[in-house]
């Protein structure tokens, strides 16, 4: 597999199909492992890092899951490629920078990605489409137990996981949900329900993980704790969560359907009108108003248009897409005009 | 003294931050220091945390220096490093600095001991152990009600099994 070859393919959790995929985009879980005896790779020396990084390239493709999957090493990747790969969110930012003995490994279906060397030696993700931690958790099993099978993973049976940030310790998992809450944004309700989520230790992050604002209505909710509960535990807290989100968006959608049916309408169809009409226009701007249009495909509003187009266009109208597809450097203004020209073509012949 | 971003608030929220060892102050009103925190909270909650455990020695005293000092024989990372970095250096840093860390991740966690999935080969002697545990157990019992036929029975499994145990290390 090509990089480019990733451009032309919907990823898994784009597809906008899975369970509750009107509020949810994605399901993701992700483990923290390290090799024994080694250094994490932030306190490592070059030795050890190319060490590790050898070790752990040469155990993936032994890994049943893992036959399909291409490794790249971050020193062989540009800056596009490395922020193309943050925007499908295949990798962190963190990994992005100091590419040194660092690699990503991606399956054909881009379900599951593999960071080599970034905070921890392994970071293994599996992403699934709609409200899906279950299904995600079901797969990484079967690859973790794999990974430990070739690797000697640094592990004490009193606390699990031995992970460089004592706060992934333990089971060293983080399950997280993407949700889209547009209702409960513009009811001025989101900020309640956040803050009931933080005060039962769950973490809010934006659409790129750690570190990132919450914008156009999408949030990520994640788990903090990571010791003294069984995976199975942790993954049905986060989806009781989860389903009282989901929930409350609903309630709130059908209350602002019922009260406010043709400003909804209107706002929604003014969304539509200015993507599939504008020349000019920003990464903010197209993230808000898609937003908008997504709202209406949920509701039944928008009828001719494919959930998996806007998810899509979410992806591929971010800076590092839009430089792929011309292959060239764009400035930002030279970005905006294509990103406006795209969305039109891809919004017409709906 | 005004929020060093909006600028136009007091500043009554007063902030260090330490990226790359580079140490900033700021000094926000409220309403910044809140959009400030939700932004940061995950590392923000850590080296809260992390502060706590000068109570393992008040600071600048001896006793403080001494655990600051404390080294990880096998990557050389010490305590102060990791107070300073938020993260630890290899998977013996837990026992290095065990005394510490244990407290740490209770806090963290509410609890500091592993109850999930254990690597697939740790699996199979963590299996064996609590079947050797549940066999002596049985033997004891055996013993207790003067059965000792089924008593030499299970004394042979044992053997057995704890040979297997020697030749696999």
């Amino acid at each position: 597999m090509n990089l480019n070859d990733l451009l032309n393919h919907t990823s898994e959790w784009l597809k906008g199909t899975g369970p509750n995929s009107d509020i949810v985009i994605s399901s993701r879980i992700r483990l923290a492992r390290n090799l024994e005896g080694f250094a994490f790779s932030h306190w490592a020396n070059k030795k050890q890092g190319e060490e590790a990084l050898k070790i752990i390239e040469e155990a993936i493709p032994k890994v049943n899951f893992l036959k399909q999957t291409t490794i790249f090493e971050l020193t062989d990747l540009d800056s596009i490629d490395k922020q193309f790969l943050v925007e499908r969110h295949l990798m962190s930012l963190e990994h992005a920078q100091r590419p040194d003995h660092k690699a990503i490994a991606i399956d054909n279906e881009e379900i599951v990605s593999i960071m080599v060397n970034e905070e921890d030696h392994i970071r293994m993700q599996v992403m699934q489409s709609g409200f899906n931690l279950f299904e995600a958790w079901n797969i990484i099993n079967e690859i973790d137990d794999g990974m430990s099978k070739e690797l000697p993973f640094a592990f004490s049976p009193d606390w699990g996981y031995l992970t460089a940030c004592p706060t992934n310790t333990g089971t060293g998992m983080r399950g997280s949900v993407m949700l889209h809450l547009p209702a409960l944004v513009m009811a001025r309700q989101i900020d309640r329900v956040l803050a009931a989520i933080a005060k039962l230790s769950f973490a809010t992050r934006g659409l790129y993980g750690e570190g990132t604002q919450a914008s156009g209505n999408f949030f990520q909710i994640s788990n903090q704790v990571s010791l003294g509960h069984s995976e199975d535990e942790i993954i049905a807290s986060i989806n009781g969560v989860i389903r009282q989100i989901i929930e409350q968006e609903n309630q709130t959608r059908e209350a602002l359907l019922s009260k406010n049916r043709a400003v909804l309408e209107d706002r929604i169809n003014r969304s539509l009108g200015i993507l599939k009409s504008a020349h000019i226009i920003s990464s903010q701007e197209t993230i808000e108003l898609l937003s908008m249009v997504r709202l209406g495909v949920d509701l039944g509003i928008l009828k001719d248009i494919n959930r998996a187009v806007i998810n899509e266009l979410f992806i591929i109208t971010q800076p590092a897409h839009l430089q792929k597809i011309e292959n060239k450097k764009l400035s930002s203004q030279e970005r905006d005009v294509k990103r406006a020209e795209l969305i039109r073509d891809r919004l017409k012949i709906l | 003294m005004l929020c060093d971003i909006c600028g136009k608030n007091q500043a009554t929220v007063h902030l260090t931050e330490i990226i790359d060892d580079q140490m900033n102050e700021l000094h926000l009103c409220e309403e910044c220091a809140r959009q400030k925190s939700a932004q940061m909270e995950s590392q923000f909650g850590l080296s809260d945390l992390l502060a706590g455990m000068a109570e393992f020695g008040k600071p600048d005293t001896k006793e403080a220096e001494a655990v600051a000092a404390v080294k990880c024989a096998n990557c050389g990372l010490t305590f102060a490093d990791f107070k300073r970095i938020g993260r630890l250096g290899c998977g013996e840093c837990y026992n290095s600095f065990k005394r510490y860390l244990v407290p740490l991740l209770r806090r963290i966690h509410g609890s500091s001991q592993h109850v999930g999935k254990p690597p697939v080969k740790i699996a199979k002697v963590l299996k064996k152990r609590t079947d050797l545990q549940e066999l002596r157990a049985k033997l004891q019992k055996a013993i207790e009600i003067e059965a000792f036929e089924e008593a030499a029975k299970i004394r042979d499994q044992i053997k057995e099994m704890e040979k297997k145990q020697n030749e696999s290390k």
